[in-house]
């Protein structure tokens, strides 16, 4: 395509010819150059279209991994013998900037999109502007089958299995043993935010967690929120002006008041707020690392780092794994829940065969190798009896019982608007007022939806 | 002393008059064109005939879109709730504190960014015009380099290099009171800025420069000469002849420097992302209708951000009161 494009515009280019030939012939020339160059494009890309033979090919949006998603493509391309072929293509690496280009695509009813890889967050957003192929009841009762409780959340909008679940993740609180034993926390008991703000600065050591400017913060608050028994928007289907937050809550001021206290007290270090998932997973490898609420990644990215001699085998000898802290003792854990489902895009034209290859892709003998070479936890709960996968992942059984308890963020379709407002106001976390910020973002979130203030 | 240059510049504007200002007024009693004349005004629209047209599809047309839709209350995953909502979004921008802090931002970093890189620029400028001619070449192209980095590319390196967990940084200047390795650059607003500010410096400080330069090199040797014989200081040749005389390449930079500055993104997008208080327009036109997809709102910021740039080149045009097609020597 960039070579025609290129051979158009060179029989035009008006430089080659030389003034005086240009004054008298110029413009016929170039017309008539002008419309062979457009003739030989026509002409190539009918050409192009015609050449189209054999199975459709379905182009799938993935988010980019390592390379897991792009061995599956083949691997369903080989399983249709024929009905169809997959082709991916590769979105960009940020969550929030992959819905940018895919709902700017589907809002301009881009077909090219078949199949693509969906943060569950934006699902109901994407399914409320119609942007989804519906999903038959059938294929809906086939994906949902033994899927874990929080990915089949995640996957539904208004009551309806809008995507087909693929993966889930969780995040586990992950510590050093040493740090543990000398704060005489028991590990095998739930723990508290509490007890781990107590040992932390009773060790002198640096809690990882997620105090930058960015949707790893709504995940942290959402987490606490739920923890706590709240929750951040009280009727997450109502239309964009009628949206109600709950955040001026006991709950919301919970939630507040630890990330005050951890923000106050150093606990995060000085690194909080700028800390993203890599940079408190660099933090709890350190001389000062303790506890740290991560996503399952940390664990292949440590034993990488140890074969690549960053990091000490005694380090990765000395990492354990918890469930996610809860808000109080008693009170039940929320951990966050997150992962990719798969949707399909209702300008496709293949819906059928873009739903039969997503039930292609999701299945559980391919999730469970997926877990194994990319790190991503499987949806399917039949993915975790597999020896690789348990063998590969020591604490697979945690994350499976962490997405059975997890807390989906808000299901609205204006998730992007909340948590942008949330960041805005609960960042940074040391500047959180328990009495205070919990209303005032509920106020400021509120007016955005309504159109009354920038965000 | 000082008689000698307005005298050189009084001659120098004397000897352009009659071709414009007294000719432009002739211009209804004109003897009628020559052929050769006619045909060459021909050959002039054909040849700017086609790029015009393309000027006018690629910038008035996006224009006249976007203050179009910015009259709409349009979120893009909602199309049929459009409606038309006349001036309503500049009603709620220009009432935000949000907007008004942006802006504040935004002029606080040109400002304080073209200031510096005037000064820096005009020091480098000399340094290349003076420099001998072996290694004029290599020092033209060694101030060039920065310039020559994508911006996105430079912000990650500045960011990288000033992060609290990966950077470089604070380890090197820890001799420099107020830093030390708990400093984190990208925690507050005025270590933020400073990054932001001194990785645009560093970025466009050598185009700044290289305009300078061109300036440098159209100031006549003889004034300087002459000053010099009469007895001038190096300030004062600076101040009196070489200054004066290169008003437009300076003006030409600062406004170059100016409206690129004002619509400053990429840096702020990926050292701080709007955090701390270094939210500039272009990031909040950005939010409200790539992130949020508010095509309404984004396009009546957008609007608003035109706008002031305009704002810019006509306080720039009056306040150095240069006629450009005179600095480009069209006459």
């Amino acid at each position: 395509m960039v070579g025609r494009a290129r051979r158009r515009s060179r029989p035009g280019g008006p430089p080659q010819d030389p003034p005086s030939a240009a004054r008298r012939t110029g413009p016929v020339r170039r017309r008539a150059a002008v419309a062979v160059g457009l003739a030989a494009a026509l002409l190539a890309t009918t050409a192009a279209c015609g050449a189209e033979e054999g199975p459709p090919t379905l182009t799938w949006y993935i988010n980019p991994d390592a390379g897991g998603q792009q061995r599956i493509a083949q691997e369903c391309t080989e399983a249709a013998e024929g009905e169809y072929r997959i082709a991916v293509a590769t979105l960009p690496r940020d969550a929030n900037a992959q819905r940018e280009q895919l709902a700017r695509r589907l809002a301009a009813r881009d077909a090219s999109i078949d199949l693509m890889s969906l943060d569950p967050p934006f699902i109901p957003e994407f399914a409320n502007a119609g942007f989804l192929a519906e999903v038959p009841d059938d294929v809906a009762e086939q994906a949902s089958e033994g899927v874990v409780e929080g990915a089949l959340q995640g996957a539904t909008w208004e009551d309806r299995l809008v995507t087909i679940p693929f993966w889930a993740n969780t995040q586990l609180l992950w510590y050093r043993t040493s740090v543990a034993e000398a704060a005489g926390l028991d590990m095998s008991e739930p723990v508290t935010w509490d007890q781990l703000m107590e040992a932390a600065a009773s060790q002198e050591v640096l809690l990882g967690v997620q105090g930058a400017k960015a949707e790893s913060l709504t995940v942290w608050i959402n987490a606490l929120v739920a923890s706590a028994g709240g929750e951040i928007v009280a009727n997450p289907e109502a239309a964009s002006d009628e949206v109600e937050l709950s955040l001026d809550s006991d709950a919301g001021r919970e939630a507040a008041r630890i990330l005050q206290a951890i923000g106050q007290q150093g606990l995060g270090g000085a690194g909080l707020p700028t800390a993203d998932e890599n940079a408190s997973l660099a933090l709890f490898q350190g001389d000062r690392g303790s506890f740290m609420v991560n996503w399952p990644f940390v664990w292949t990215a440590t034993e990488g780092a140890v074969e690549d001699g960053s990091v000490d085998q005694a380090v990765l000898d000395d990492i354990g794994w918890a469930m996610y802290p809860a808000v109080a003792a008693g009170s039940e854990a929320r951990p966050p829940y997150g992962g990719i489902n798969l949707g399909v895009g209702a300008f496709s034209d293949h819906p059928d065969l873009a739903l039969a290859a997503a039930l292609c892709i999701v299945e559980p003998e391919r999730q469970a190798a997926y877990f194994v070479s990319d790190g991503n936890p499987p949806s399917a709960t039949a993915a975790y009896e597999d020896p690789e996968v348990q063998e590969a992942f020591p604490m697979a059984d945690l994350i499976r019982q962490s997405l059975e308890q997890a807390a989906p963020r808000p299901q609205t379709p204006f998730y992007n608007e909340i948590s942008a407002g949330l960041q805005e106001t609960w960042h940074p976390v040391g500047a959180v007022a328990p009495d205070r910020t919990p209303r005032t973002s509920g106020e400021f979130i509120t007016a955005v939806l309504r159109g009354e203030q920038l965000l | 002393m000082s008689a000698t240059v307005p005298a050189a510049q009084g001659s120098r504007t004397a000897e352009v008059e009659p071709g414009t200002g007294r000719g432009r007024g002739g211009r209804p009693r004109r003897a009628p064109r020559s052929e050769r004349a006619r045909a060459e005004a021909r050959l002039g629209w054909y040849l700017a005939g086609p790029a015009f047209v393309v000027m006018l599809a690629v910038t008035l047309y996006p224009i006249l879109q976007a203050f179009w839709e910015s009259l709409f209350n349009y979120r893009l995953t909602a199309p049929e709730e459009r409606g038309f909502i006349g001036f309503g979004n500049y009603g709620v921008i220009l009432t935000d504190p949000v907007f008004w802090r942006a802006l504040g931002v935004t002029t606080l970093i040109m400002v304080a960014s073209v200031v510096v890189e005037l000064v820096l620029g005009f020091a480098l400028a000399l340094v290349m015009h003076k420099a001998i001619r072996t290694f004029r070449g290599l020092l033209r192209t060694a101030i060039l380099v920065p310039y020559g980095i994508i911006t996105v590319v430079s912000a990650f390196a500045w960011f990288y290099a000033f992060d609290i967990s990966s950077g470089y940084v604070n380890r090197w200047f820890e001799w420099v009171p107020g830093i030390d390795a708990d400093l984190n650059w990208f925690a507050s607003q005025g270590t933020s800025l400073f990054v932001i500010i001194a990785s645009e410096v560093w970025k466009t400080t050598p185009f700044i420069s290289l305009l300078l330069l061109a300036g440098l090199a159209q100031v006549p040797g003889d004034l300087d000469e002459a000053a010099a014989v009469d007895g001038a200081t190096w300030w004062q040749r600076m101040r009196r002849v070489t200054i004066p005389n290169m008003k437009a390449a300076i003006m030409v930079a600062v406004l170059f420097r100016a409206l690129d500055a004002f619509r400053i993104f990429d840096n702020v997008f990926i050292m701080t992302n709007g955090a701390n208080g270094t939210e500039v327009l272009s990031l909040l036109a950005y939010r409200q209708s790539i992130s949020r997809l508010e095509i309404g709102l984004g396009s009546a910021l957008s609007v608003l951000l035109f706008a002031c740039v305009i704002v810019i080149c006509v306080v720039a045009i009056k306040l150095f009161k240069v006629d450009l097609a005179g600095a480009r020597g069209e006459r």
